[in-house]
């Protein structure tokens, strides 16, 4: 780490405007992602945080499955693969364990990690592999136009969810942590220097952490279940529908009903994967 | 040292020459007749420095060895029959981003869950075909326990070749059976490295084509930043939409193969000059086809054996060649006749091709072998009691 770039606060404040370019592929934009997409602000929000911790572009892998979010990596000079729909985790198991020198962040849909992945999600929770998987959740198959996710409020409407969901959601946190993830937060694409926050913890913390990332689909989930513009969406979602941990903290329970919480929710010490290979090499090694 | 002498099943016989190869990391999924390949790697990997890890399943066990890979690790996965089904959509992916690594599949009895304590070889042309999209496919069909060690280090060496994934085809008969086989010392087998780029980082395109051949892969985190994807993609690894290049790059990869297999196929050939009835026959039916041609030649018939230690590429010259000097080439196999089809294919009219096509899980007996020779009708599950040297159906 770099001491220039970790003796800097998080959230970026300084008063020059925060140059990404270090951290982007030339040539390779414009992006994918459709106007009023969160994807941009996830990821600059990650390359802040990338940034205060001092991180060489070489040292870092960007690992990720199929869909919109999945096409992050392309964007970003650092070690990157785009797999298969739902199997990042697993090719992110394989780069990191082969050298665990690498800071390993895999970028991952609510599809792609919760449906098609979702065992590979639990497993990887469960493991505790020194990875950061930022779930880039828009309740909705962006990619595919639309259909209904794992993580779709019961009664929003989708391709494939025409009169409503009947099926009721994952909660990424809860599961993530009933799995076994040593750290585990929630951010939005609306509060953008408090993911940068969060993701500059979770990316810090050894082990698997998970972030949840409340990131609306305008275009099929936005527009299927009657969001006016993208700003009243990211309102009404992301905005109102969230608090704040310290903030729920301090409220009586019947005023955070319905609330999803943002922020750290869950933190645990446990022996990294890679650290407990280590130990097990030492062993078997030394007898 | 001396040569040291070892006494294991072909399943162990395979992780022995992972390891000599280089093979420094293995993620895996149990599954019978190949669970002592993974069991084998999980005691022998931590000796050596290695890597081993059991995933929660096969699709990612294979996902791992890729991204092993692509952080500069030699690695392999194995599995049998219903875990090769899973692993096919990243077999693909292999194939398309050119990542070197091995696949061992023991073949057990299908389709389904099948017979999982019996041998089949009816995963031959889910070797080439399994994965969607035409793809370049390099599968070894070893047939003996020391054959297997041998074969594993060709699998790897070609694998580093040609920047492509490599199967190795066996059957539980082989993976089971015990034999003792000689580890050669360090050294005495060639081993290939993976290449490394030379090219300043700035410079370095993952994909770029020069004499016919793919850049090295780079492994990550040694400076050369690069994408790798499953999509179609240019030469520096990002995707593209570029019809042309799409094309070309898909006969590019089937090609780099196809192109080559002088270089891949490897046959052995018994009495092959004079031979009238050629067997054409590869891992557990050739132990029984070499039996049987020895047996017909010692009482006078003139059999020969065409025995491919390559199944895919297909020998196809091989096969085109016998055509114009046999009357007959039989092609023992325990399936309803996946490679007997190309057989003919090959043979193109030019001579007879028969089939004995064995699905019990029983392997097929010298003496149905001999009696084809002979002209003799063979049943598939009836092993005849004598064979009638004087028969000429
Ligand atoms: C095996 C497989 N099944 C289905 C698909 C088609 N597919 C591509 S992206 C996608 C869903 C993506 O949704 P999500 O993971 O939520 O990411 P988003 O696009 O919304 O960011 C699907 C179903 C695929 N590529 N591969």
């Amino acid at each position: 780490m770099t001491t220039e770039a970790t003796a800097r606060t998080v959230p970026y404040k300084e008063k020059k405007p925060f140059d990404y370019d270090p951290y982007l592929r030339q040539g390779k934009l414009p992006h994918i992602w459709c106007a009023g997409c969160g994807h941009g602000i996830v990821l600059k929000s990650l390359l802040r945080a990338i940034d205060a911790l001092g991180w060489k572009n070489d040292d870092i892998s960007m690992v990720s499955g199929i869909g919109c979010s999945s096409r992050t990596p392309g964007y970003v000079d650092f070690n990157t693969m785009h797999t298969l729909h739902g199997r990042a985790f697993a090719f992110a198991t394989g780069v990191k364990f082969a050298n665990p020198k690498l800071n390993v962040i895999v970028t991952t849909g609510d599809g792609d990690a919760l449906a098609i992945g979702g065992n590979h999600f639990i497993h990887a929770a469960r493991r505790n592999m020194d990875m950061t998987i930022l779930v880039y959740n828009n309740y909705i198959y962006g990619m595919t136009s639309g259909q209904g996710s794992p993580t779709m409020p019961e009664g929003a409407v989708s391709t494939t969810s025409r009169f409503g969901s009947i099926e009721p959601p994952f909660d990424t946190c809860e599961l993530a942590k009933t799995a076994g993830a040593t750290f585990v937060a929630r951010g939005t694409a609306f509060h953008a220097q408090e993911l940068e926050k969060t993701l500059y913890e979770a990316l810090k913390h050894k082990g698997t952490s998970v972030v949840d990332i409340l990131d609306s689909c305008p275009t099929y989930y936005g527009r299927f279940n009657k969001h006016k513009n993208v700003s009243e969406m990211m309102k009404s979602i992301e905005k109102d529908g969230t608090i704040s941990v310290a903030q729920a903290a301090k409220l009586p329970p019947e005023k955070t009903e319905g609330k999803i919480v943002r922020g750290i929710l869950h933190r645990a010490e446990r022996l990294e994967y890679c650290d407990g290979y280590q130990n097990l090499l030492d062993r078997v090694q030394n007898k | 040292m001396s040569k040291k002498k070892i006494f294991v099943q072909g399943n162990e016989a395979c992780i022995q020459g992972a390891l000599y190869a280089g093979c420094r990391f293995y993620a895996g999924y149990p599954i019978t007749p190949s669970t002592e390949v993974m069991e084998q790697m999980a005691a022998n990997l931590p000796k050596v420095g290695g890597k081993f890890i059991q995933m929660e399943d096969e699709i990612g066990s294979i996902a791992a060895i890729v991204g092993a890979v692509a952080a500069g690790e030699k690695a392999m996965t194995g599995t049998s029959g219903p875990g090769f089904s899973l692993k096919q959509e990243i077999m693909g992916y292999a194939a398309m981003a050119e990542i070197p690594m091995v696949v061992v599949n023991v073949m057990r009895a299908g389709p389904s869950t099948g017979y999982p304590t019996g041998p089949s070889q009816a995963d031959v042309m889910q070797a080439k075909w399994g994965s969607h999209g035409d793809s370049p496919s390099v599968v070894l069909v070893p047939s003996s326990v020391q054959e297997l060690f041998y074969e594993t280090i060709r699998a790897f060496n070609l694998a580093e070749k040609y920047r492509t994934p490599v199967v190795i085809l066996f059957d539980e008969v082989i993976g089971h059976m015990r034999e003792a086989i000689t580890i050669p010392e360090p050294g005495e087998v060639e081993v290939i490295e993976r290449a490394k780029p030379d090219c300043a980082p700035e410079d370095y395109k993952p994909y770029e084509v020069k004499d016919g051949k793919v850049a090295p892969l780079a492994a990550f985190g040694t400076g050369y930043r690069y994408h790798i994807t499953g999509l179609y993609h240019a030469e520096d690894g990002f995707p593209t939409a570029d019809q042309q290049y799409i094309h070309d790059t898909n006969m590019r990869l089937v090609n780099k193969i196809e192109d080559n297999k002088a270089d891949i196929c490897e046959n052995e050939e018994l009495f092959l000059e004079d031979a009238e009835t050629v067997v054409f026959a590869y891992g557990v039916s050739a132990k029984s086809a070499k039996f049987a041609v020895k047996e017909l030649r010692a009482a006078g018939i003139k059999a020969g054996l065409l025995r491919p230690k390559t199944i895919w590429p297909f020998p196809s010259d091989a096969v085109e060649k016998i055509s114009k000097t046999a009357k007959k080439i039989i092609v023992p196999e325990m399936n309803l006749g996946q490679i007997h089809g190309e057989v003919e294919r090959y043979a193109a009219g030019r001579c007879e091709v028969q089939g004995i096509f064995r699905v019990d899980t029983e392997p097929i007996h010298p003496k149905q072998i001999m009696n084809a020779v002979l002209g003799v009708p063979v049943e598939p599950t009836v092993i005849p009691d004598v064979v009638d040297f004087t028969a000429r159906g």
